[in-house]
């Protein structure tokens, strides 16, 4: 079990691809993600009418926000897709190890979201004028950091609501609470950056260690969820 | 059968204890200084705070038991780790030098020592399947004693700091274990019954790991919540001491009342369930 999933083998390789080859046909998740953060850019954009100076210090907690709602669409759908033909149930009499399906989904996901979000985030920086005073590489390893940290949660709560009567509902309810201080450290790094008046460092190592505890979490709980009857 | 005896009795006796707790807080407990009469709250906040942790804890480790004690080689694991935690934590209140403020060597030996004790006293009184109904039970009394916390608090701090809430430390991660542990309620509300124990027991597992994050992630700023009176950074007088702990009884006492008859309750159900199960399994085909 744990060796699958310390190295990704040709289980999750082919899922991954499965996914990818499914979505890049439909384009559904990523379509409506698109078109929801743009929803958000352009509501709050008008609701505020931002100065320059303003924008710095909303623009973190707007971008993750609408992100983190954005990333619930792919999220949900990411195992209910698997229920029509019972896909999940071959899955789990077969004897491929259940991380690395929990991998796959998780790394399918995160491809996703992190295609949302280079796509949005030119849409973020013309309808806020951002410029950023510090050092705007280190936004990229916080996007990293920060959407692993949605996406690995997110996978395991989404197989947990899979389970429960209105799911599309559930995982959001599951995701959140969980999710406070990834976002908090998200918002508060991403703001850092862009003010330039803190350094980001201290919310970097904070996300660094949700991440860690949390896959290894999942990664330990998972096959439990997959096969709870 | 015992319990009907029982139960009058010891409703009775914390009845007489909190009445007493209540007099001694409201009329013996000297006035604070700066503060006044508003300070009075703190022998019902506190109280409540700690038997919500309390609560909570016992959940945690139910949940941990419940996904734990069906595979023999991860309950071997799990017994020798929280046997090191407790010799990790004694050892660290001599060899750490000096504590983070605020913290003192004798409560982290007594931390790790508590909770090492609960989790054997636990698997000792508990089956397995019985650690799950006692998760639901204290996952729900503690929300209640959580929200009791939640609600004073504010109530407390609109007098003295001026104002109803600030993210600070305490507060921040009072408020996300409340959420925690109402998105528990909630999965256990909607989830079919059989998968309930499994998943909701994995989700408090994820919760008790959040919390110390979203802890520390806040201690980095000053915090403005009072330092902890006891075993911690803040003083005390005696008396104000001495009636904080009878009402702290009287609040535990309050609790396991009701988490008794609770879990009473979710044990006479899990029953009735069982029976009505066999009941449609033995009845013949169509006889409806």
């Amino acid at each position: 079990m744990t060796k699958s999933s310390a190295a990704p083998s040709g289980v999750t390789g082919a899922t991954l691809a499965k996914d990818l080859r499914l979505e890049w046909r439909s384009k559904d998740a990523l379509n409506s993600m698109l078109f929801f953060s743009l929803l958000v850019v352009v509501v709050f954009s008008f609701s505020f009418d931002p100065n320059a100076e303003e924008s710095r210090q909303i623009a973190g907690g707007l971008v993750w926000v609408a992100f983190l709602f954005a990333a619930v669409v792919a999220l949900n759908q990411t195992w209910a897709r698997e229920l029509p033909n019972q896909v999940l149930d071959a899955y789990r009499v077969s004897p491929a190890p259940a991380n690395s399906l929990f991998m796959a989904k998780a790394l399918g996901n995160f491809i996703l979201v992190a295609a949302l979000e280079i796509l949005m985030t030119p849409l973020f920086i013309m309808f806020y004028k951002l410029r950023a005073l510090g050092p705007a590489w280190q936004l990229i390893p916080i996007a990293a950091l920060g959407t692993w940290a949605l996406v690995v949660n997110g996978t395991f709560f989404a197989a947990i609501s899979l389970r429960t009567r209105s799911r599309e509902i559930m995982l959001p309810l599951l995701l959140f609470p969980v999710s406070i201080p990834a976002l908090l450290a998200m918002v508060n790094a991403t703001t850092a950056i862009l003010t330039g008046e803190l350094s980001a460092k201290f919310w970097i190592v904070l996300l660094t260690t949700y991440d860690v505890v949390f896959t290894i979490a999942c990664l330990l709980l998972f096959e439990l969820v997959l096969n709870a009857e | 059968m015992k319990m009907k005896r029982m139960f009058p009795i010891l409703g009775l006796l914390t009845a007489v204890l909190l009445s007493y707790a209540l007099y001694e807080a409201l009329v013996v407990a000297p006035t604070e200084q700066t503060m006044g009469n508003v300070q009075r709250i703190f022998y019902y906040h506190v109280p409540s705070a700690w038997t919500a942790f309390l609560l909570f804890c016992i959940n945690f480790v139910c949940s941990i038991q419940y996904l734990v004690r069906s595979n023999p080689v991860a309950d071997k694991l799990t017994n020798w780790t929280v046997l090191a935690i407790a010799i990790a934590s004694c050892i660290a209140a001599f060899v750490i030098r000096p504590l983070p403020e605020g913290i003192e060597p004798s409560s982290v030996a007594t931390t790790g020592l508590a909770i090492c004790g609960l989790y054997f006293l636990i698997k000792k009184c508990f089956s397995p399947t019985r650690t799950d109904a006692l998760a639901v039970v204290t996952a729900e009394v503690g929300v209640v004693f959580c929200t009791v916390v939640l609600v004073t608090g504010p109530l407390w701090a609109r007098p003295v700091w001026g104002i109803w809430w600030t993210w600070d430390v305490r507060l921040t991660s009072t408020l996300v274990l409340w959420l925690i542990y109402i998105s528990y309620l909630m999965l256990r509300r909607f989830s079919s019954s059989g998968q309930t124990p499994v998943l909701a027991a994995a989700l408090a597992i994820f919760g008790a790991l959040d919390v110390p994050l979203v802890y520390f992630s806040i201690w980095i700023f000053r915090t403005q919540h009072p330092q902890p009176v006891v075993g911690g950074g803040g003083s005390i007088d005696p008396v104000m001491l001495h009636i904080l702990l009878i009402n702290w009884l009287a609040f535990l006492c309050f609790a396991g009342l009701v988490c008794w008859s609770r879990y009473r309750l979710e044990i006479l159900q899990r029953e009735v369930e069982e029976t009505q199960a066999l009941e449609a399994m033995l009845e013949p085909r169509g006889s409806r």
